[in-house]
């Protein structure tokens, strides 16, 4: 009897099946699931654009609609991946116009997107719908402007964070006037200002218009105009919230605010003058999301705007907020599921911006539902720690930054690894964990031993030696991300635990002390992981005892790539320096 | 760092140094040879310094800067930025200049702190009056069209707009002209 389903039973039943983590799975239980996943999925993710060529995912994926690809490592984020290291968006948008061209979404993060790339985006994807755009660099605002003329079916375009050669507002003029799909448009990066009245128009005639984020140079007066065309946004990012208005101009804005009955996420709120937080007191009651991070006001002016939201679930706010404003939020924002305290560089100069662990430890204690945490501090205490994950068993991201490297306890002047084991061991279902103060072995004893969910693992400054990383690559069963800068760590833990790489998605490390031998080793040991060093200052002979500046490794099935720059090494690429007389297992 | 190191040498040899300029030129001599000598025109050598100030945020505190860790505390670029230009923005609320173009009937003013660089401020006065500037040459000033932009100094002098660095420029431009035709000839553009 065959016990195999019909394939349209199968695509039916997979119709069903939306993440990716379970589409992969389906695909792995046999041939014909395999060939009917593939033939039906329709958005694709690719974590790693060099994991694997844009030539095989198409043709693995002849019904994709939507592709995701993320290009450098974490790290480039704070400047450790030198410009030109790669990560080109062009040789994918090549070969999905060739292949793929009913292509309708396209969402690029931390990858180089060059004017030339928006331009064969526009003119290869007839129904093309979405672009979102996250830490990108390398096109310039008349990129845009052909993706705004020609798409005529655009829902998003989203610029978070971009680096945009900006050559003026002109961009936005280029959406022609029978242009009415736009659900979401975000150019909070740009610099330049866009004409008020192109802006106006689109907005307009954009109906389904539920998200509007705008940079800063658009004033609050001109705010003022566009909300009265769009009080059915959800989501809302302001410009310049600093105009001096007069009486009557500010409170047809207090007007104009109260009619966004359907708005749920606020940011932007650049250069935000506290006479002007009280405008915003009709939404807070409805705000599930609340991006402060810009916003340069003070403690009791953002416990003002704060103690209103009873329903935040998101908050991103700068450190000025201090303990005392946590404390507010503590007890007013009892939905609270993720907290971001950014520094606001006050503290560089005197450290008299009042917060420490404390303001975290109240949180931790009132809102039932944290669970992502990012936290930048000066100083912190292992006791802190231990409260926090004795009151938050539940938390899934712990990210604390203590700014001062190597700082240890502030009141025991002990390494904090007491405090991060309580984390691992209390918090079973941690995914992503960055540490940071002063740190041994031990704390990495801890979380090897515990932080058997960990998925993403971020260390700055810590450990004493090698075994750091044994224990890590050894204990931690869901590693997939692992970024390590400044420890002092060699070769052994990295040798003896390689077939672990394979399992993980990438490793990075900078400034520790793995040896150009090993690294060589490693790549002749593993054909399916890329082995990158990173060197900007190579001398002419590299001795294999030499230590690496950076290395980058990756699991791949695409084989060396071909775009690696000069200070790029890899055994590919430069197979004369080859492997000396070591011994390979 | 390297490169102060490499002008050191070349003042330390002053005294054999050949030079072309007039006896008693010292400190015209002096910036010809760091030109040369450091490898990159003179006005690259103060946005440097000028930007390391401001990368540590003390413009004005007398206590020195704490060294830089490269990409530490890891806090993105793009947000670092933003931080900075908003702390130098509240201190200054805008730079607004006038901006007068020979044969134009009335004036513009434009806030120059919107712009990084001079590319951005050239594209938008291009923009304002519709006109084009040519191509800007260290030697020989801007080439290829009628148009000069020049900009009056804290000191009252005209000056070609583009000569010295971008922050200076902004911090010592009261007002902008853009002359046109013979006039502009006269500023020592070719002729």
């Amino acid at each position: 009897m065959d016990l195999r389903l019909p394939s349209k039973v199968l695509e039916h039943i997979f119709s069903f099946v939306d993440s990716n983590e379970d589409r992969n799975s389906v695909s792995l239980v046999c041939k014909s699931w395999f060939e009917t996943e593939r033939l039906t999925r329709k958005r694709v993710f690719v974590r790693n654009c060099y994991a694997v060529t844009p030539a095989a995912v198409a043709r693995r994926f002849p019904g994709m609609r939507s592709l995701t690809l993320k290009g450098k490592p974490h790290f480039a984020d704070y400047n450790l991946v030198p410009d030109g290291w790669g990560g080109y968006a062009w040789p994918w948008i090549e070969a999905m116009a060739e292949k793929s061209p009913s292509l309708e979404e396209l969402r690029l993060k931390r990858m180089v997107v060059t004017d030339e790339c928006l331009e064969k985006i526009a003119a290869s994807f007839k129904d093309f719908k979405v672009l979102v755009l996250t830490s990108c660099e390398g096109f310039s605002t008349d990129g845009l402007a052909a993706i705004a003329v020609a798409c005529r079916n655009l829902t998003e375009l989203e610029l978070r964070e971009c680096i945009v050669e900006d050559l003026g507002g002109d961009w936005l003029s280029y959406f022609p006037e029978t242009l009415t799909s736009l659900v979401s448009l975000d150019f909070s990066c740009l610099d330049s200002e866009v004409k008020l009245s192109d802006l106006e128009r689109l907005v307009s005639r954009s109906p389904n218009l539920k998200s509007l984020k705008l940079n800063r140079a658009v004033s609050l007066h001109a705010l003022g105009s566009l909300l009265c065309l769009a009080p059915q946004l959800v989501e809302l990012g302001t410009g310049s919230f600093s105009d001096k208005l007069d009486q009557e101009a500010v409170s047809k804005l207090a007007q104009v605010f109260t009619e966004l009955k359907e708005l749920k996420s606020l940011s932007g709120l650049w250069d935000v003058l506290p006479e002007y937080i009280p405008l915003l007191y009709s939404v807070c009651p409805g705000l599930t999301s609340l991006n402060l991070s810009y916003a340069t006001v003070q403690m009791p002016d953002l416990v003002e705007l704060l103690s209103r939201c009873s329903n935040l679930q998101k908050l991103w706010v700068m450190d000025l907020i201090e303990d005392k404003g946590l404390e507010v939020v503590a007890s007013s924002c009892k939905e609270l599921r993720e907290l971001r305290v950014f520094p606001s560089g006050a503290d560089v100069d005197e450290t008299n911006v009042a917060l420490t662990e404390q303001g975290l430890v109240y949180v931790s204690e009132a809102c039932p539902n944290l669970e992502s945490v990012l936290y930048f501090c000066a100083q912190f205490t292992n006791a802190a720690l231990v409260t926090i994950a004795k009151n938050r068993p539940n938390l899934k991201c712990f990210r604390l930054c203590v700014i001062e490297p190597f700082a240890s306890d502030h009141e025991t002047h002990q390494p904090l690894d007491e405090g991060f084991k309580a984390i691992v061991e209390s918090c079973k279902d941690l995914q992503r964990l960055s540490v940071s103060g002063l740190l041994t072995d031990k704390a990495f004893e801890h979380i090897g031993r515990h932080g058997k969910k960990l998925k993403m693992l971020s260390i700055a400054f810590a450990g004493d030696s090698d075994l750091m990383l044994h224990h890590l690559l050894s204990g931690c069963e869901s590693l997939n991300k692992l970024e390590i800068r400044d420890c002092p760590f060699g070769d052994t833990a990295l040798l003896e635990n390689a077939a672990k790489l394979e399992t993980m998605r990438s490793l990075w490390m900078s400034s520790c002390g793995v040896s150009f031998g090993a690294c060589k080793l490693l790549s002749e040991k593993m054909p399916k992981l890329n082995v990158e060093v990173i060197d900007e200052h190579s001398p002419e002979t590299r001795p294999d005892s030499s230590p690496v500046e950076k290395i980058y490794i990756y699991r791949t099935v695409a084989g060396p790539r071909m775009d690696m720059p000069e200070f790029v090494w890899t055994k590919h690429k430069n197979p004369e320096i080859g492997v000396s007389h070591l011994a390979i297992e | 760092m390297e490169n102060v190191g490499v002008c050191d040498e070349f003042v330390n040899l002053k005294a054999t140094e050949l030079r072309l300029g007039l006896p008693g030129t010292e400190d015209g001599g002096e910036a010809e040879k760091q030109k040369i000598s450091c490898g990159r025109s003179n006005k690259r050598a103060l946005p440097e310094t000028e930007k390391d100030i401001e990368s540590t945020g003390k413009t004005e505190t007398a206590s020195p800067p704490k060294a830089q860790i490269v990409g530490w505390p890891p806090v993105r670029s793009y947000r670092k930025n933003n931080i900075q230009t908003k702390k130098n923005e509240s201190e200054g609320q805008g730079m607004y200049v006038k901006v007068s173009m020979d044969g134009a009937p009335y004036l513009r003013k434009i806030d120059l702190t919107v712009y990084k660089q001079y590319s951005e401020l050239m594209k938008s006065l291009e923009n304002m009056f519709k006109f084009s500037v040519g191509e800007y040459f260290e030697r020989e000033g801007y080439k290829g069209s009628d148009f000069v932009p020049t900009y009056e100094d804290k000191d009252g002098d005209w000056m070609l707009v583009g000569d010295v660095p971008w922050e200076m420029f902004v911090s010592s431009c009261k007002r902008l002209r853009i002359m046109k035709g013979s006039e502009a000839k006269g500023l020592g553009c070719s002729v």
